[in-house]
């Protein structure tokens, strides 16, 4: 565990190093900015339009920085075969992979909590006083970086057996179909043949659904969050990381290098 | 020698190819090969011959398609073993915005040791490829390893970098480690190595003590002598002529006549010496005759 904290730590370091990340932050300020200039010509509906604006924004980085990041994290490494000289040293694939992965959700923890805070700033900026109710975003923020936790955790398993082009469609993909999991459940299934709709439900519960992450409407309009539904999101984030960190070990750990 | 620091036994490696991966093409076929603790074993072969995939199969870094191997009497999939080990990779490439050191007497002396101490501040992405593998090489040795394992330690190096380097392969054998390193290099692997591994196409073709391994018969004389004016001596048409020198190749039992005869025609000599073969002869006798045997293969469709 020693070992992949030191990974971690090295992992978080070269992503606070990389220029595409403070890149990154700086669209973020952009993007608050611009919520300021929206929220000041939407009379009445300026929290709204600055906490949706914000969030979309903090959310689309983050997923940017999870996919492009998390897929170059092992693929960089075999590139660049940096890897050669750390595998040969006592440290286990999957003790690797875990650094990885807690280096790169580090960095996005920071980086999340950066942008939250700007957010904050921003709203305070607006309405002159933040209330009780504006934690909410708090929440609603914890929910992307759990979101953007299960996209890393997709992106590194997809670099462990193909290459970083087709790591980063896949990623996309799986992400982009996460989005309407629920429609795939609500589909009515009394229309189809038996084998068709237990095949969609099986499916229904074997992608990650990402809209469960989504409380963007909630913290929007300053509605609270049930504490069972945070429960509920941590608990699946958790499993669901998991299972494919540990299938991504499985992969990486009988991976020949070059 | 206490016994065998590195044991390989039929050591396999297929890599597979074509439409599906349906073929396979071997890269090692049955290794078998022991280094001996505390001793400099060089592992010398062409481009592609398998030493690297050797050396990345003991370190774990690409799996065995048969066999297996030891080091210090433990399975190679064993983790904690590589506490014992410094492996200094082919092309080494590390993190480019770290620099060299940060911390750490021991990473200073180790620098200072392959001549890095004055550029320890700069990142590494900045070093030229010399300076790169002077730095692989202290964090091989970092950990004060038993086993050190080099592949291509030479490559990229000045002639003075050469020298660092095998100065340091010797101070690791006075230190009592066994090293093993992979080189194109023969005359290195003759200077340090006390016994030399031949790999050719991915089979050994032979281990021994540098000097064993070739045939030491003297393969005849070479007189060098230095001739002004014109001669019509008989055997100045066999000689090779450089400036006002000339070089000779004859048989050992001729040696006499031959300098009679070229004294008599005003000739000053000014050497004679033994020709041998050498490991150079040895590996290239060996390549051709594999090539040779794959166009036969080629060329009879098998």
């Amino acid at each position: 565990m020693r070992r992949a904290g030191v990974v971690a730590l090295n992992t978080f370091r070269e992503a606070v190093r990389d220029r595409v990340l403070y890149s990154l932050v700086f669209f973020a300020l952009l993007m608050m900015a611009a919520a300021v200039a929206v929220g000041q010509i939407s009379i009445g509906i300026e929290q709204t339009v600055i906490v949706s604006l914000g969030l979309s924004a903090i959310s689309v980085i983050g997923v940017l920085i999870s996919v492009f990041i998390g897929v170059a994290l092992v693929s960089k490494e075999m590139d660049k075969r940096t890897l050669y000289a750390l595998l040969a040293k006592p440290v286990r694939r999957w003790e690797f992979l875990l650094g990885k992965f807690g280096g790169l959700v580090l960095t996005l923890a920071v980086n999340t909590a950066a942008m939250a805070l700007g957010l904050l700033l921003v709203m305070l900026y607006v309405k002159h006083s933040l209330e009780r109710s504006d934690a909410v975003v708090l929440v609603a923020v914890y929910f992307i970086l759990l979101k953007l936790a299960l996209i890393v955790a997709l992106a590194l398993l997809f670099s462990c057996f193909t290459t970083p082009l087709l790591a980063i469609l896949f990623t996309v993909g799986l992400y982009i179909v996460g989005l309407y999991v629920q429609e795939l459940r609500d589909l009515p299934v009394e229309v189809m043949s038996p084998a068709m709709a237990a095949f969609t439900k099986w499916l229904s519960h074997l992608l990650p659904n990402f809209e469960n992450f989504n409380v963007m409407a909630m913290a929007a309009h300053g509605r609270a969050v049930p504490g069972a539904l945070i429960l509920q999101n941590t608990l699946y984030a958790v499993v669901y990381c998991t299972i494919v960190l540990t299938a991504a070990a499985v992969v990486f750990s009988r991976r020949n290098l070059k | 020698m206490q016994g065998s620091a590195i044991e390989i036994e039929n050591l396999t490696k297929e890599y597979p190819f074509g439409f599906l991966h349906l073929k396979k093409k071997a890269s090692l076929e049955g290794l078998n090969m022991q280094v001996e603790t505390g001793e400099v074993f060089g592992f010398i072969g062409p481009n592609g011959a398998g030493k690297s995939t050797t050396i990345k199969l003991l370190m774990r870094l690409i799996f065995p398609t048969a066999g297996s191997a030891r080091i210090l009497g433990k399975p190679i999939s064993d983790v904690e073993m590589h506490r014992e080990i410094g492996y200094l990779p082919e092309q080494p490439y590390f993190y480019d915005y770290l620099t060299a050191a940060d911390r750490k007497d021991r990473v200073q002396r180790m620098l200072k040791k392959v001549g890095l101490d004055t550029a320890h501040k700069i990142q590494l992405r900045k070093y030229s490829k010399g300076m790169l593998q002077r730095v692989g090489l202290a964090q091989a040795i970092l950990h004060d390893p038993k086993v050190v394992i080099l592949d291509e330690p030479m490559s990229g190096l000045d002639p003075l970098g050469r020298r660092e380097v095998r100065d340091i392969i010797l101070e690791l054998k006075r230190d009592g480690k066994t090293v093993m390193f992979s080189t194109h290099i023969l005359s290195d692997a003759e200077m340090l190595c006390d016994r030399v591994g031949v790999i050719v196409g991915g089979r050994l073709r032979g281990v021994g003590a540098p000097g064993t391994l070739v045939d030491i018969k003297s393969q005849g004389m070479e007189i060098l002598f230095e001739l002004r004016g014109a001669s019509n001596a008989p055997l100045l048409s066999k000689a090779t002529r450089t400036g006002a020198c000339y070089r000779l190749h004859v048989a050992e039992e001729e040696l006499y006549a031959a300098i009679e005869q070229l004294r008599g025609a005003g000739a000053r000599i000014l050497s004679v010496s033994q020709v041998k073969a050498t490991l150079e002869e040895f590996f290239l006798n060996l390549v051709e005759a594999d090539r040779a045997q794959a166009a036969a293969v080629e060329v009879s469709g098998k």
